[in-house]
């Protein structure tokens, strides 16, 4: 269809001194925006199908390709941003819900850019993380109320609580969920590969565990979601532990859909559902209306795999996100994972993703001292999701609170994800998500599990530098340690949820 | 030369020589090694003999192996003398000057010899055969001292249009005279001689196909032409007679019978013959055709190759790799249209299914014979890159009914090829062609 | 040997092989000024081949029997005493195009020029071959197997 009034978003420039026709991008562009013409000998360019992805601009060997924004401006105006000015163009044409991939691109607050951390000096004096042992691993589970030591017959000490069980994690990184089906097999297999690497975890999401990737459930988390897509006991009991997922950041309280042309033969046999046919998650769980609706499927997943997997919730940060979190905890569950408002999808209405939601770091705080005022902090951990860019976003958000981080926009970007945010159209050029054979083959899963494995270590890495600066020498330390944050241009209110000073006092 | 005794005598020195000289050396590295060759050269490609008139290769890059050849292999070269007889039973070679040599492994390698028709006046002045160097340094010094402005080749087969090459490109004008309805009729068909002849024509060729040269026209003692069957004369100064060879058995025949002759030498897939230590490999020997089973003489290069080194390696006593028969095929560019015909080609066996892909402009004329499922010919005129595909095909006679749709068209590849064999193929263990 | 292979399931058609091969095998070396003076006589010795989405690079096995080798009428086509590498020696190749009907790979080509044949040669001892170096998604390797 033709949209008359929505111009293209993109330019794409060709240096003419550069070119040498070899039709690379030709080859690559999902979106045909470029051609040859056999007549001419000549490659070029058509921007008006431009998402901005980089992939022609990667891939040219000569360098010959710009990719800037079009340069038709609409008249100056703060209110009728050219965004909403297009979107009102695009839903005129077509009237429909306009979507969107992808986190919130929008400039609410970050208040990760607003907190600044702190160093050691002449007192308490820095370690060097080179030269000293610096503890990253974490354990995510419950943590029982008191510890009890026995001495035994032998006369030695041992422990006499029964500890639940824990994931054990090298560094406080995990990747979040990503459905098989909403990324290709192979980013699907670099996440898994790249998580036993690691030792951490990576999430199924929710489309269930192709049994390709089996042999690293040990250090893979299933999801059980709306869709119940591929649950079934042994989905429960290979993986290390089980994740409800009630929300997600990107899209509170709206379902998931998969449409029917993406349910391949592999897929439907992963999801256990008919090829060909939508994949359906509703809103709802709909035999989840309570918390003690939550309860019981807590408790039947725990009877299910004989309490030994913690059980994770997953919630996506909303305005009672508190008082969530606490139900959650007193259900059972052993991990409660927050997604903030940034947090990424495979597809989501773009209204609701843009303005549904709270940010991560004030969710997390509220949680984490809610959690504390409640005296049942102790008995889960945390998991803060939703954007987290860098180390120095990770190490607040311990410091915050977090038990652990789950990462995806961010992993997605170690692949190669440019943020075209176009995963809905099913034409990843990167090959990340899509189904698309021509584009899956593009990653190259030991590629890309080079590249997550590489980033966690960049990362963990940084967070031991900042430890070391702090003058502490584990995570341990820094969990919860909100002393160790200062706010910069944040409000009293802000600072009093956060529960930071300002900078200087 | 006087008498002597060797382990290994080969009689020849050229490519079956050369390579059972090379495969005996992988095994035995000592034992005494003598080849024996009628020719007095070094030794060299017979094929470049054409290139070597053109004056396109020159001296140097006619030698095949390096001159420190014979003495990197330990090997006694004797050249320029002719093996006369055969004595199976004593295990000895005579040579033509009375010279005895003894062996306890023999190999003929002997190669072919110019088949010359009962043409009146063959012995004139002028009149060649072109099979060797020193045949190419005649037909060359006779060119420029006799300042030939035409000549005539008695066939057109694929020495016969080679020789045409090489004279025109020393600015002789050329008739080609062919008994067969069309050019290089063993190789190709209709269609894919018509573009050859149109490509010799091209070049100022007159080609006359269904002709027989009856005489050669003397005057003066030289060749002044030749008269054709019907009394047609085509004057020329210089002939060259290129109507096919024969395997060069008399050696062999000498041996009274006890060395097994057909057209060419009798050989098994060891190039054993019937007599025993006595091998033979190349042009000389009728060993087993791949496609049809039947022993045939096929006089082509790497056939010769191939049968040469299997020959060695059975003389020296190392384990043979299975042989699968000798294939027949050609490549022969005729002024720049190239032409590759590989085994079932030209005449296609009945009840085989033909593929056929054309292109007027640059010709392209591309072919491929299936019987049960199986390539047994492919001929490619014009677009010949990636030949070999087929040739592999061939040869491994895999079932290709899977991807028959895809054989002529352009993306045809590795890639088309059955799974099993193309992994054969991309594990680079090469296949015997 | 070590050898170039191919991982099909991960080859994304581009070309980039190709289009680097025939930069390694220019007079300049420099991209934009190869291909605009050498595009025309030079024959990349890397191939892309395409069925669907299938795609493969493919160039001369260099191998063990090869059969190239024994048609070779000129010694042109030679083996490499140090690397095993098949090679072609341009000079010597007379164009009979011998090697092009026998070899199973399909991966000897006539050269632009129909002069002499053409074929990949492993970068000429290079450490690495640059269509190993540049593919943008480690779907050519070089390795022994
Ligand atoms: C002009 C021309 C072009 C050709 N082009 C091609 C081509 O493009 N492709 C292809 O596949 N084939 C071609 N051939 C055929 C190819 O040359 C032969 O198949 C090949 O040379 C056969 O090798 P051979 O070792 O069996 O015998 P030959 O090469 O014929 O060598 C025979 C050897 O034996 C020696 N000899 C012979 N008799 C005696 C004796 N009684 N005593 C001592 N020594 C003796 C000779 O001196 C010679 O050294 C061509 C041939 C010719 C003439
Ligand atoms: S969509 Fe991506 S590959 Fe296509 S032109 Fe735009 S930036 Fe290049
Ligand atoms: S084309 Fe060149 S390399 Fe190939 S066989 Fe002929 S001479 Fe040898």
């Amino acid at each position: 269809m033709r949209r008359w009034l929505v111009q293209p978003e993109f330019k794409v420039e060709r240096d003419p001194a550069r070119c040498i026709q070899c039709q690379v991008c030709v080859r690559q562009c999902a979106n045909d925006v470029h051609s040859y013409d056999e007549d001419d000998e000549l490659v070029s360019s058509d921007g008006a199908s431009c998402v901005g992805c980089h992939r022609c601009a990667t891939l040219c060997p000569t360098g010959a390709i710009a990719i800037g924004r079009s340069q038709l401006d609409f008249k100056p105006n703060a209110n009728w941003t050219p965004e909403n000015i297009r979107n009102v163009y695009k839903q005129a044409e077509g009237g429909g819900v306009l979507l969107s991939s992808m986190g919130n691109d929008k400039p609410w607050r970050v208040y990760w850019d607003h907190l600044l951390l702190n160093a050691a000096q002449v007192t308490n004096p820095s370690i060097d993380p080179l030269r000293e042992p610096m503890e990253l691993v974490t354990y995510l589970g419950r943590k029982p109320d008191q510890v009890r030591v026995e001495r035994g017959p032998d006369g030695k000490a041992k422990l006499a609580t029964e500890i639940a069980p824990q994931l054990k994690l090298r560094t406080p990184i995990m990747f979040s969920a990503m459905s098989y089906g909403s990324i290709s097999y192979n980013a699907s297999r670099a996440l898994a590969q790249a998580a036993a690497e690691a030792g951490t975890f990576a999430n199924t999401g929710e489309g269930g565990l192709h049994t390709d990737f089996r042999p690293y459930a040990s250090n893979m988390i299933v999801q059980v979601a709306s869709g119940r897509f591929g649950v079934d006991p042994d989905y429960l009991n290979i993986a290390a532990a089980v994740e409800i997922k009630i929300g997600q950041g990107a899209k509170p309280g709206i379902g998931g859909h998969l449409p029917g042309e993406k349910v391949d033969a592999a897929i439907s046999r992963t999801r256990m559902i008919p090829q060909g046919t939508d994949a359906i998650s509703p809103a709802p769980h709909h035999d989840i209306y309570s918390i003690e609706d939550l309860l019981q499927l807590i408790c039947a997943i725990k009877e299910a795999t004989g309490h030994r997997k913690p059980v994770s919730v997953k919630i996506a940060a909303v305005h009672n996100v508190s008082a969530v979190a606490s139900g959650a905890v007193r259900a059972g569950a052993d991990i409660v994972a927050i997604d903030g408002l940034r947090g990424g999808t495979g597809a989501a209405p773009t209204t609701i993703r843009d303005n549904v939601g709270i940010p991560i770091e004030l969710a997390l705080a509220a949680v984490d001292s809610r959690l504390r005022e409640e005296g049942i902090r102790n008995r889960a951990s945390l998991v803060a999701a939703g954007s987290f860019r860098s180390a120095a976003d990770v190490a607040k958000a311990i410091a915050l609170g977090a038990d652990a981080v789950y990462i995806g926009t961010a992993a997605a970007v170690a692949m190669g994800c440019h943020l075209c945010q176009r995963c809905y159209t099913g034409k990843c050029n990167w090959g990340i998500a899509t189904q698309d054979p021509f584009l899956t083959k593009r990653l190259n899963p030991d590629v890309a599990t080079r590249r997550l494995t590489n980033l966690l270590r960049g990362w963990s890495l940084e967070i031991k530098e900042m430890l070391g600066g702090m003058g502490v020498n584990a995570i341990e330390s820094l969990r919860g340690n909100r002393e160790h944050l200062r706010a910069v241009g944040l409000s009293d209110r802000e600072m009093a949820i956060l529960g930071v000073k300002p900078a200087g006092e | 030369m006087k008498n002597d005794s060797t382990k290994y005598l080969v009689i020849g020195n050229s490519v079956a020589a050369v390579a059972a000289v090379e495969a005996i050396r992988e095994t035995d590295a000592a034992g005494s090694i003598v080849m024996v060759s009628r020719e007095p050269k070094h030794v060299y490609s017979r094929p470049l003999i054409s290139y070597w008139l053109a004056g396109k290769v020159d001296d140097g890059r006619m030698d095949w192996r390096p001159r420190s050849f014979y003495e990197d292999l330990k090997v006694k070269a004797v050249l320029g003398a002719e093996a006369v007889k055969l004595d199976t039973s004593k295990h000895v070679v005579e040579l033509a000057d009375g010279g005895r040599i003894g062996y306890e492994k023999l190999l003929i390698a002997t190669g072919g010899t110019p088949i010359v028709p009962k043409i009146s006046g063959r012995e004139t002045a002028g009149v060649f055969t072109f099979t060797e160097w020193a045949d190419a340094e005649r037909v060359g010094s006779f060119i420029a001292e006799r300042k030939v402005a035409r000549a005539v080749v008695v066939g057109a087969g694929m020495i016969g249009v080679k020789a045409v090459e090489a004279l025109a490109a020393r600015g002789v004008r050329v008739t080609v005279v062919e008994l067969a309805p069309r050019v290089l009729a063993a190789a190709l068909d209709e269609r894919a001689a018509k573009l050859a002849e149109a490509a010799m024509v091209n070049a100022g060729v007159e080609v006359r196909c269904g002709a027989e040269v009856e005489a050669v026209v003397a005057r003066e003692g030289r060749a002044a032409g030749v008269r054709l069957k019907g009394g047609a004369e085509v004057p020329c100064e210089l002939v060259i007679v290129a109507v096919g060879v024969v395997p060069s058995v008399a050696l062999a025949r000498s041996a009274g019978g006890a060395v097994e002759v057909d057209r060419g030498i009798l050989v098994d897939d060891a190039m054993r013959t019937s007599a025993p230590d006595v091998y033979a490999a190349g042009d000389v020997a009728q060993g087993r055709e791949a496609l049809s089973g039947t022993k045939r003489a096929i006089p082509i290069w790497p056939g010769a190759f191939r049968q040469g080194r299997i020959a060695g390696l059975a003389m020296a006593g190392a384990k043979v790799a299975n042989y699968d028969g000798a294939l027949v095929m050609n490549s022969v560019s005729v002024f720049g249209l190239a032409t590759i015909s590989v085994g079932t080609a030209a005449v296609a066996p009945a009840g085989a299914e033909v593929l056929v892909s054309e292109r007027a402009e640059p010709p392209s004329y591309r072919k491929v014979v299936i019987q049960d499922g199986r390539v047994v010919g492919a001929m490619l005129v014009g677009d010949i890159d990636r030949a070999g595909l087929f040739t592999g095909l061939i040869r491994s006679g895999t079932d290709v009914s899977a991807v028959k749709d895809l054989l002529l068209t352009e993306q045809f590849g590795v890639l088309s090829l059955p799974a099993e064999y193309r992994k054969h193929v991309v594990s680079g263990a090469g296949i015997e062609v | 040997m070590k050898r170039i292979y191919a991982r099909e399931e991960f080859c994304l058609g581009c070309r980039l092989c190709e289009i680097q091969c025939l930069v390694r095998h220019s007079k300049s070396k420099k991209i934009i000024k190869a291909f605009r003076q050498e595009r025309d006589q030079i024959t990349p010795g890397v191939m892309v081949e395409s069925a669907g989405h299938v795609t493969f690079a493919m160039q001369c096995r260099h191998c063990d029997s090869a059969p190239c080798l024994e048609a070779c009428i000129t010694g042109a086509m030679h083996r490499d005493p140090k690397t095993g590498a098949v090679l072609c020696d341009a000079d010597r190749c007379v164009g009979c195009w011998m090697c092009v009907m026998t070899c199973p790979a399909g991966a000897v080509r006539r050269g632009k020029d129909q002069k002499a044949a053409s074929k990949c040669d492993l970068c000429a001892g290079d450490k690495t071959p640059v269509c190993v170096l540049n593919c943008p998604n480690e779907a050519i390797v070089y390795e022994e197997r």
